[in-house]
């Protein structure tokens, strides 16, 4: 009674905890991956914006995507939404806990890689340089049209011929760069309150209902788990015996085919009993063969 | 029961992280691999595609081959799939599940490679070169070269050090395009990957839950039952070989008194099973002997039943080997199990 109370508190926390932790591994994985990845705008009128962009919000998809693959409960709360009732009711209450549960996880990692991208600017730098005003800055104020969206185009890219040295290009960096941190840091602060009130306003509303809800999700998830478990040993023992009456059956069938009477007990050694009374060459290759061209059927009655 | 249980949850939980291990190290493989991979453009008008797209598609072709050798269950499933009907019947739908799992297993390094090679942009730069829009990108006003001239100088493009078409179009701005290009192909297509992954596991359980259960039930089954068979047949060439030697040490002992006339001194009661164990060898002559008959003349693979003492039993003739009959014979086996 204890070992099972104790194996079933391992799989509650464990599990909480290994999806907190692949939650965390994810958030780690995007900001490593933002910071080995090579980002380099292309300085053309129309790409930039894209190209920004793209960076900025494709990643976190895919982040979110993987966020819920990788949760086991995302699995475990679809089954249970489709299942069909058969003879256990469904609660919806305890299905929305679970979505949640899983959206939340699965948000943190795009979250991470948003806020890092505008913290660190470039995206916001190569994707909005196009539309800033040259009016405000010397260097582009009396250049052509055309001229101008080539030229603010170019900002991001330092190392070009046009931009290097040129002090209104530091001046258009600088400007998208503040306005990138500033709205990096207050994405941050709006998402962290938000997080804060709702943890700290949760117990006034149901609390009841929530304690059911997480009760119950738990305990679905723990018996899908032993489930899976007692398929295993079933399978398990149920090879065990097939086997055994495959050899018994060899064993039958040779007796009937050799005219020499197996001497049973008589002086047998403890290794007689394991050998099943095959004790041939021969005996064991027919006893291959027969188990490659003709398998056992599934039934140990 | 409950030894069993941890047990089987260990081994059941370690193949399957086994496998995912695996994965995940293959997929480390070949990140390593790329970045080891010493990247050299040639840099000519046809050869840069055929390098690029070469490097682009050829290694994960090669990393899903060894996706499969790498995967134990592939000749499980070679077996299950070859095996002759039998007593038991077949279920394709079992089939269809492992070869899907391992696939899918062996999709995730090329996967990798791709992405990595697409983000980083050498290949598609390297590849693309020869097609970089000049007008819209280059000097318009340059002078006209012929087209086979334009290709030679685009194609140098990956080569800074060769490059000599600055005015044609300026290096850095060709090498930015293509590589912004290959960015976005790289990122599309992972966000491409990893779509078709979730819906292929958050659409199974819409659709055939119950039908996956039975398959996953089975598959298992089959590879637990091909390891406790192959268990039980290396246990049964133990006890084989035990009774086996014990029979030819006794018959050569047995030899030995017939050949020499030496009455075997019969171990005395106190002695314990040290002299047991002697099986009446007890001489250095003797087991010289023993030694080199094994050597040269093995006995046959046939154990006779250890209380009749035949004349030279370790030349093997204790009792004709039972021949099974040629054809199966399905009358007999199938009693017990219809």
């Amino acid at each position: 009674m204890d070992r099972f109370r104790m194996i079933s508190q391992y799989f509650q926390s464990n599990s909480e905890s290994v999806m907190n932790g692949i939650c965390g591994l994810l958030a780690l994985a995007s900001v490593k991956m933002y910071t080995s990845f090579d980002f380099s705008c292309p300085c053309l009128p129309q790409y930039n914006m894209a190209y920004g962009l793209g960076i900025m919000f494709v990643p976190p998809v895919i982040l979110f995507l993987c966020g819920l693959i990788l949760n086991r409960q995302s699995l475990v709360m679809l089954e249970e939404w489709r299942r069909p009732q058969g003879r256990r009711k469904k609660d919806l209450a305890v299905i929305r806990y679970m979505c949640s549960s899983v959206m939340q996880r699965a948000t943190v990692a795009p979250v991470v890689w948003i806020v890092v991208t505008l913290l660190d600017g470039k995206c916001l730098i190569c994707a909005f340089s196009g539309s800033m005003d040259p009016e405000k800055f010397v260097g582009f104020a009396n250049v052509s049209t055309v001229q101008v969206q080539q030229l603010l185009a170019k900002v991001p890219c330092k190392d070009d011929e046009l931009m290097r040295n040129n002090t209104s290009r530091k001046a258009v960096s600088r400007y998208l760069r503040c306005w990138s941190q500033a709205l990096g840091w207050s994405i941050l602060l709006i998402l962290i309150t938000a997080a804060f009130l709702a943890r700290w306003l949760r117990p006034c509303f149901n609390q009841a209902t929530l304690l059911q809800a997480r009760h119950w999700s738990n305990y679905i998830d723990i018996e899908q788990k032993i489930f899976e478990e007692t398929c295993c040993e079933h399978s398990q023992l149920f090879a065990h015996k097939c086997i055994l009456h495959f050899f018994e059956s060899m064993r039958q069938e040779i007796k009937l085919h050799s005219f020499s009477l197996p001497r049973e007990g008589e002086g047998a050694e403890g290794e007689e009993d394991l050998l099943q009374g095959i004790t041939d060459q021969d005996q064991v290759n027919k006893l291959l063969e027969t188990w490659y061209y003709e398998k056992p059927p599934l039934d140990v009655s | 029961m409950d030894k069993f249980r941890m047990i089987f949850q260990f081994f059941q939980s370690n193949q399957e992280s086994f496998m995912n291990g695996i994965c995940g190290i293959m997929a480390l493989a070949s990140t390593q691999m790329y970045s080891a991979f010493d990247f050299n453009c040639p840099c000519l008008p046809h050869y840069n595609l055929a390098y690029g797209l070469g490097i682009l598609l050829l290694p994960p072709f090669i990393l899903f081959l060894l996706g499969f050798v790498l995967n134990n269950n592939i000749s499980m499933l070679a077996e299950e799939w070859r095996r002759p009907q039998g007593q038991r019947g077949k279920d394709p739908a079992v089939l269809r599940y492992m070869f899907c799992s391992m696939a899918q297993r062996a999709m995730i390094a090329p996967a990798v490679w791709v992405s990595v090679t697409l983000l980083d942009g050498k290949c598609i730069t390297c590849a693309f070169c020869t097609s970089v829009p000049v007008e819209t990108l280059g000097n318009a006003s340059h002078p006209r070269l012929s087209q086979g001239e334009v290709q030679r100088v685009l194609a140098r493009i990956p080569c800074k050090e060769i490059y000599d078409g600055q005015q044609l179009i300026a290096n850095e701005v060709a090498v930015r395009y293509l590589r912004c290009i290959s960015q976005a192909l790289g990122w599309c297509f992972v966000l491409l990957m990893t779509t078709l992954a979730f819906l292929v596991r958050s659409l199974r359980p819409c659709f055939s839950q119950a039908a996956f259960l039975k398959s996953r039930y089975w598959s298992h089954y089959i590879d637990i039952e091909r390891k406790l068979f192959d268990e039980t047949c290396a246990e049964h060439a133990r006890s084989f070989a035990k009774v086996c030697i014990q029979q030819f040490f006794e018959g050569v002992s047995t030899d030995l008194v017939a050949a020499h006339c030496h009455l075997p001194r019969k171990a005395p009661a106190d002695a314990g099973e040290a002299a047991e164990k002697l099986l009446g060898i007890t001489d250095r002559g003797t087991m010289n002997m023993a030694l080199k008959s094994w050597h040269r003349c093995k006995p046959p693979l046939h154990l006779h039943p250890p209380a009749l003492p035949t004349g030279n039993g370790w030349a093997g003739e204790g009792q004709p080997p039972t021949h099974p009959s040629a054809p199966r014979r399905e009358t007999a086996a199938c009693y017990s199990w219809v």
